[in-house]
């Protein structure tokens, strides 16, 4: 197939770096072609066409030119600028975070729809005011999922007997819960309320209209939460520079 | 770096790295650059030289604002004719420039030096946070404008200053966020536009 000199798609912008004077390399995803890098000529001019459109943690319709390296794009319309989000502090560092997230997850071209939605529907989300530990949690059990590291969490991982209804344990390496027996004999696992597994549990099955109802309260936040961690700083080999961004501006805030 | 100075001799190969590893100069403008020297007088070679090592040895950063100066505090720190009540606080010190060139703003300024950037994992301890706010404690500031860029790290970064400067109950101000001068409505986006509407004024 003979790829046509220019082209238009969705996307949704996560990364923004500067690029000579005025420039800018953006990373976008799309819902066909997945990953993207093109660069927004004269972008950091006030004039720029592109202006806004191409602004962090927005969805908009882009027209690109292919380029001998990076693809160029030529027009930009915003079909949601997710405004709400961008004018709170908390919101703004969580879609960041997805934003990083996306980003180190995925190589470019690699192209899934659910993956396109569910990062729009989770904005939506985020802009909602809607609450943020449940959205990033799913959200990261569903991108694990999409990318083949769903953690499995139906019987130990290690010498599959059923699990207990009690405390079992995490183990990133083992890519799941281990119970009792078994994480005797690991050094690194975290433990894992019966609560927390039944989340989990239900969020790796459920649509997201399903797992948005939950209601956790701040302890179980904080524990899946420190679990998802683990395990995706595990995957990676490196801790994502957002998240000590979201720990910090957690700690940072008065409770209320 | 992809050039291919295998070619050319040693201090020339060694001017062409130095160029290449500029903002904004790739291997090409490097080549050039250095070509362009070796055929200069002397003298052009030596004030490029003199100039680069007079900005490191004789520039540094203001101990009150971390504006770039060669006298410490920097001019417009020890300027008693302006308004030194307020403080217009900025991601980088060439910023200051294009707000000196309206000639409407007289007060002081405070350089922070970079934007919270959480995915580049810049944070508000990695700029010159802490300075501002005992500045704020300490000297008669009755205003500070935030004039970060209206992009999504510059806002992240002025709200983040609003919250730390607000219990010090010192007046915060934005810069207007609104439709660049000689723009154009048609290419406005959404965001850009409703700040316009917002910041609208009686004529
Ligand atoms: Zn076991
Ligand atoms: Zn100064």
């Amino acid at each position: 197939m003979t790829t046509p000199r220019v082209y238009q798609t969705e996307a949704i912008i996560i990364k923004r770096t500067n690029l000579g004077e005025a420039d800018r390399i953006l990373t976008f995803y799309t819902p066909a072609l997945g990953k993207i890098k093109a660069v927004a000529k004269g972008n950091r001019r006030p004039k720029s066409k592109l202006g806004g459109h191409v602004e962090l943690l927005t969805h908009s319709q882009l027209m690109l030119a292919r380029g001998r390296n990076l693809d160029i794009i030529t027009q930009a319309q915003t079909i949601n600028n997710f405004l709400p989000l961008k004018e709170n502090l908390e919101t703004i560092s969580c879609g960041m975070y997805i934003s990083e997230l996306v980003d180190a997850f995925i190589d470019e071209n690699l192209e899934d729809h659910r993956l396109f939605n569910l990062l729009l529907e989770t904005l939506q989300r985020l802009s909602e005011g809607k609450d943020a530990d449940v959205t990033l949690r799913y959200f990261e059990i569903r991108l694990l999922d999409y990318l083949g590291y769903r953690p499995q969490i139906r019987q130990c991982t290690s010498c599959n007997s059923q699990l207990q209804p009690v405390t079992n344990f995490f183990s990133s390496r083992y890519g799941g819960v281990l119970c009792a027996n078994c994480a005797y004999q690991e050094p690194v696992v975290r433990a894992l309320s019966l609560n927390a597994l039944k989340v989990l549990r239900l969020w790796q099955n459920c649509d997201s209209a399903t797992a948005y109802k939950v209601k956790i309260n701040a302890q179980l936040a904080s524990e899946l939460e420190k679990v998802m961690r683990d395990y995706i700083r595990y995957l990676l080999e490196r801790q994502l520079k957002s998240t000590a961004w979201l720990i910090k501006l957690k700690s940072g805030k008065s409770p209320g | 770096m992809n050039a291919d100075f295998t070619s050319a001799s040693e201090p020339i190969a060694r001017l062409i790295e130095e160029f290449n590893r500029l903002p904004g100069i790739g291997p090409k403008s490097a080549q050039r650059l250095t070509y362009h020297l070796l055929q200069a007088p002397q003298e052009t070679a030596e004030a490029l030289a003199d100039a680069i090592r007079d900005i490191k040895e004789n520039v540094s950063l203001c101990s009150i604002c971390f504006n770039i100066t060669d006298s410490n505090p920097c001019a417009i720190c020890r300027d008693k004719e302006r308004d030194h009540s307020k403080i217009c606080v900025v991601e980088e010190a060439i910023d200051i420039l294009p707000l000196e060139r309206t000639k409407k703003y007289h007060g002081l300024y405070h350089v922070l030096h970079g934007v919270i950037s959480p995915s580049d994992g810049v944070s508000p301890e990695d700029l010159k946070t802490g300075e501002l706010l005992s500045r704020l404690n300490t000297d008669s500031v009755t205003e500070v404008i935030l004039a970060t860029n209206p992009n999504l790290e510059g806002e992240a970064t002025a709200m983040y200053l609003q919250r730390l400067i607000t219990p010090l109950g010192v007046k915060i101000t934005r810069l207007a966020r609104g439709l660049p001068y000689g723009g154009d409505l048609e290419y406005a986006d959404d965001v850009t536009l409703s700040r316009a509407l917002e910041g609208r004024q009686e004529m």
